[in-house]
């Protein structure tokens, strides 16, 4: 030992200390930094930590089932079946040989097979990729007993939205569809986030959707990185969606839908003192049905192209001039506003000058010297021409109004259209000019401006005949086994128009079915006790040509009239009540195009409101507590 | 001088015997070893989801060839190590120019050379040769040698070859553990303050120009360190990760096997580097810290080695090694902490790996050495012991 070596270990003693201390440091630093994370943030990682393993699986609810008002079912969801492939289990044989094999069993296209094979390159291995979709019970079950020669291949089972009475049903269920950007934008329902998901798209199906949609339960699943599923750990179900009841009858719907056949026409049947619609019938309609799997290209184009515009509830969202079936609104307006009484006698000569034009009536001869009865009864323009002038604009319009048009009568349905009621107020705002008087003789028989829905027709007949009391047509019975809400429930209002007016126009309504003279005479109802009241009408599609009034107007031969284009013919309308002796029910119609009311329009009617009345009145219905007027009795 | 040293002390035996050697080894510290291999047994047990396939048992397999070769290393005696440290030096060198001419491309980094059936890591060995090297080179310096800068040039040199060797793989993170562990024996030799400030600022110096060789997805681990946000899905996730483990473990963890990130596999590489992640989810701040509780123990064992060694180079290879093995311990733990950006840098005996593994156990082979040979004079020049 030397003085140098001594010097030496002095300084590697103090150096090694040093470097032992400051690595003792640094360990200090490592165990500060282990408390920050383990001690202080413990509980933000350990939320992190579950956020990271923790998925939240929402379960859909079955939709609500739709019934009609004796229980049958109008919507339901079906079992669909589809086999999956799960590329992992199918290792053992390769995805081309499971499908081989599966080819061998049940139907598997090239096509198919193409994008399984894109579908499993794209997909985890662990994720089910469809085959075949909606397979039948027979396919379903040859799988299954060949499942051990298929690994990776299983059933899934999945609902659709079912309809069985297809389209007969169609505008007033609706269909379902899936979730639009705009709807899920709107809505914070995470239901709308699942990629099957539907909503209701239109009718019953969208507006009554929070209802039948239910509440989705959730099931909280352990997930690895890679989001395959290792196991459930909580489970909370969700509610189903509530039944939905509605007032029609489905008997009574698809007697509707086959009494219209072929014709482009929009028919409703209601219940006058309760509002209940019994039918609603839109033709042509569609199949729901075809909506539920999502509708192809080529059913889509064949709608849109269809003149007959099936995808249109012309019942709700069509509008036409009423044509003579607004006389009558003209009739009750001039009683009730003083221009006439049931005693005035007006002469039509088959023409008249009023405000310096020359108007015909229909009938060239004239009707003579008549009073409002028999002016309804015979539909005489000139009478109603000579009482709107009398009346004016303002309280025609006013009138109507009372009686539902001009605006939506408010059904439970999404698209109702307004219609146009005009006043002078209403030529201001949207022509910006005074009101034309000659309009004024326009509108009382129907033409000119007033546009009315079908639906708005039945509403009139039926405010008429339950005594002018403001009933409003409705179509939800029940939901969840609950009268909703927001449903108009009888008593209705009065609308302020006296008996006595309505009496003469009601038994100007009977004339024109059940007189000699009357306009639908031919289409009338003979079985005793169930005769039916109303009012034909037509509303021209064109005006007509001076050679074609010439020639004699719209009482044109049959040789002529066939030679008018379908799109070119006068739309029919007729409205009816029944029975005569105490109205019960209110039917409105127009046959598009259908050009003679009586031949067209009036025999349907005849048929839906004797048929109305055999299964309600004469107590063939099925059930009596859900008949129509029955539920005015329950709470 | 021997002949002196032996007539000094009783006990200062001329030569030792095999068995007389074996007798001398520290078996408190073989235990401490072996309880380090327990605990990554366990938790490779535990990364396979409780198998012994892939991982543990291979572990088990190759401890016990460390083993052997620990206990090898510790009996041969130690003016051998000393003799051939040169040698080792320069086939370390070898196997890492191997490495970048041939070089099995593993990890985006060329890290591995094959020796047969085997794998071998050069950056691994070369932290023992390097050890060696140094501790032979100061062996006999004075402090007024180490006091002339002249004198520290080929150190230097010695140090920058392997080191830059290592980086150009990449492996930064051993390449750091090089430089530093190199830069600590010098320190204790008695290299001046004021130099480590000067190699300190002439490194930062090169920093920029070193940015330049960077591999962008060095360039890219460094940029996401500094904001973790900055790719929460790719380099940064790991990361992220690793903390939301770390602190989802909390005080007393999981559970063992019951660590919800490493077996759901939001923890990447759970087996080798993140492997103190896992136990530290599985078992808390309770099982890490008696983790680092055994490596403290360690090293105190490795200074309490080095100050009781007589020679020179007993005690800088003893502080070496046991500098070597904290430096990987640090980097490894502040890595998976989020503390400093790494990656390849195994924790010493816990992490799954082969040449980690046994160089790690050869280097407190040369630790127990150190040990059995305290008393052990050894003369200035190889020959002369």
């Amino acid at each position: 030992m030397n003085q140098r070596e001594n010097q030496r270990d002095k300084l590697f003693t103090r150096r090694a200390l040093l470097l032992g201390a400051s690595e003792m440091a640094l360990v200090g630093a490592l165990v500060g930094r282990l408390y920050y994370l383990q001690v202080v943030e413990a509980s933000r990682y350990a939320t992190l930590s579950d956020e990271n393993r923790i998925n939240l699986k929402l379960l859909p609810p079955p939709r609500g089932r739709i019934f009609d008002r004796f229980g049958e079912a109008l919507a339901t969801d079906r079992l669909t079946y589809r086999a999956v492939i799960v590329a992992e289990q199918a290792r053992p044989v390769g995805i081309d040989g499971t499908l081989d094999a599966l080819g061998n069993i049940i139907e598997v296209t090239e096509a198919d097979r193409r994008r399984v094979v894109r579908d499993v390159k794209r997909k985890r291995a662990f994720v089910p990729v469809s085959v075949r979709e909606d397979l039948t019970w027979e396919d379903v079950a040859k799988v299954e007993v060949n499942s051990y020669d298929l690994p990776g291949v299983s059933i899934e089972v999945g609902h659709t939205r079912y309809y069985p009475h297809t389209e007969a049903v169609g505008h007033i269920l609706g269909y379902v569809g899936a979730v639009s950007e705009a709807e899920l934008k709107d809505a914070d329902d995470p239901l709308l986030e699942l990629p099957d998901f539907r909503i209701g798209k239109n009718g019953v199906e969208k507006q009554r959707d929070a209802d039948l949609r239910g509440v989705a339960g959730s099931s909280q699943v352990e997930v690895n990185a890679v989001g395959r599923v290792i196991r459930e750990l909580n489970r909370v179900e969700g509610k189903p969606g509530h039944d939905v009841e509605l007032t029609i009858d489905i008997g009574m719907q698809e007697f509707m839908r086959r009494t219209i056949g072929d014709e482009s026409a929009a028919c409703t049947l209601l219940d006058i003192h309760s509002g209940e619609i019994l039918a609603m019938v839109s033709a042509p309609a569609f199949d729901p049905n075809l909506f539920s799997l999502g509708l192809n290209a080529r059913d889509w184009e064949a709608f849109l192209s269809n003149p007959k515009t099936p995808l249109i509830n012309k019942a709700i969202a069509g509008i036409y001039p009423p044509g003579s079936t607004f006389k009558m609104i003209t009739g009750i307006a001039a009683l009730e506003g003083g221009a006439i009484t049931p005693d005035t006698r007006i002469t039509c000569g088959g023409h008249t000058t009023i405000y310096n034009q020359v108007r015909h009536c229909w009938n060239r001869n004239g009707h003579g010297s008549i009073t409002v009865h028999d002016a309804v009864k015979q539909s005489c323009d000139i009478f109603f021409y000579e009482a709107a002038r009398r009346l004016g604009i303002d309280k025609l319009s006013e009138i109507a109004k009372r009686f539902g048009l001009g605006s939506k009568v408010g059904i439970d349905l999404p698209g109702e259209k307004p219609g146009i009621m005009p006043s002078r107020d209403w030529y201001l705002q949207t022509h910006g000019k005074s009101w034309p008087l000659g309009e004024t003789v326009n509108c009382g028989i129907g033409q000119g401006f007033i546009v009315v829905t079908p639906l708005q027709l039945a509403t009139v007949v039926s405010r008429i005949a339950n005594g002018g009391r403001a009933v409003v047509p409705h179509l939800t019975r029940r939901v969840g086994g609950k009268v909703p809400e927001d449903r108009p429930n009888p008593p209705f209002p009065s609308l302020g128009i006296r008996q006595a007016s309505l009496d003469i126009i009601l038994r100007g309504m009977a004339a024109v079915v059940n007189e000699v003279h009357g306009t639908a005479y031919p289409g009338r109802i003979t079985e005793p006790g169930f005769e039916m009241g109303g009012k034909t009408g037509s509303a021209q599609v064109r005006h007509l040509t001076a050679a074609e009034r010439e020639r004699g107007g719209f009482t044109l031969s049959k040789s002529i009239e066939n030679e008018i284009p379908w799109r070119e013919r006068d739309h029919a309308l007729f409205m009816g009540f029944a029975p005569l002796s105490a109205p019960r029910f209110g039917c409105g119609i127009i046959v598009e195009h259908g050009l003679h009311p009586g031949l067209s329009a009036v025999p349907i009617v005849h048929q839906v409101l004797l048929e109305a009345q055999k299964r309600y009145l004469a107590g063939s219905a099925p059930s009596a507590q859900n008949q129509p007027g029955a539920v005015q009795k329950e709470g | 001088m021997v002949a002196l040293g032996a007539t000094l002390g009783g006990f200062n035996r001329r030569e030792m015997s095999i068995s007389q050697k074996l007798w001398q080894i520290n078996w408190g510290l073989v235990l401490l070893v072996s309880a380090l291999a327990g605990v990554g047994f366990a938790m490779l047990y535990s990364a396979a989801g409780g198998n012994f396939e892939p991982w543990a048992l291979r572990q088990i397999v190759r401890f016990g060839f460390g083993l052997v070769a620990m206990i090898a290393v510790a009996v041969i005696d130690i003016r051998q190590w000393m003799r051939w440290a040169y040698v080792f030096y320069a086939l370390g060198i070898l196997l890492l120019i191997g490495v970048a001419v041939q070089g099995h491309v593993g990890g985006g980094a060329q890290r591995w050379l094959s020796v047969g059936p085997l794998q071998l890591q050069p950056s691994e060995v070369m932290k023992i040769a390097l050890v060696l090297t140094l501790a032979r080179y100061f062996h006999s310096a004075s402090v007024e040698d180490t006091g002339r800068i002249f004198f520290l040039v080929p150190p230097a040199l010695l140090v920058m070859l392997p080191v830059g060797l290592v980086a150009k793989q990449p492996d930064l993170g051993t390449a750091l553990m090089l430089a530093m562990g190199s830069a600590a024996i010098l320190f204790m030799v008695g290299v001046r303050w004021w130099k480590f400030a000067l190699g300190f600022v002439g490194l930062c110096a090169a920093l920029p120009v070193g940015w330049n060789f960077l591999h962008d997805y060095q360039k890219a681990r460094i940029l996401t360190f500094l904001d973790p946000t900055r790719d929460p899905l790719g380099s940064g996730y790991h990361i992220i990760q690793s903390k939301i483990a770390l602190g989802s473990g909390a005080l007393f963890g999981k559970g063992f096997l019951q660590g919800t990130q490493s077996h759901l596999d939001f923890l990447p590489e759970k087996q080798t580097d993140f492997i103190f992640t896992m136990l530290a989810e599985e078992f808390g701040m309770v099982g890490s810290l008696t983790l680092i509780a055994l490596y403290i123990l360690l090293m105190v064992y490795g200074y309490a080695i080095a100050f009781r060694s007589t020679s020179q180079f007993g005690r800088l290879v003893a502080l070496g090694m046991v500098t070597t093995v904290f430096l990987a311990v640090f980097i490894n733990m502040a890595m998976v902490m989020g503390m400093i950006p790494a990656k390849g840098v195994p924790l010493p005996m816990v992490s799954y790996g082969g040449t980690s593994l046994i160089v790690t156990m050869m280097g407190f082979g040369l630790l127990m050495n150190v040990w059995v040979h305290r008393d052990t004079r050894i003369g200035r020049g190889v020959g002369e012991a």
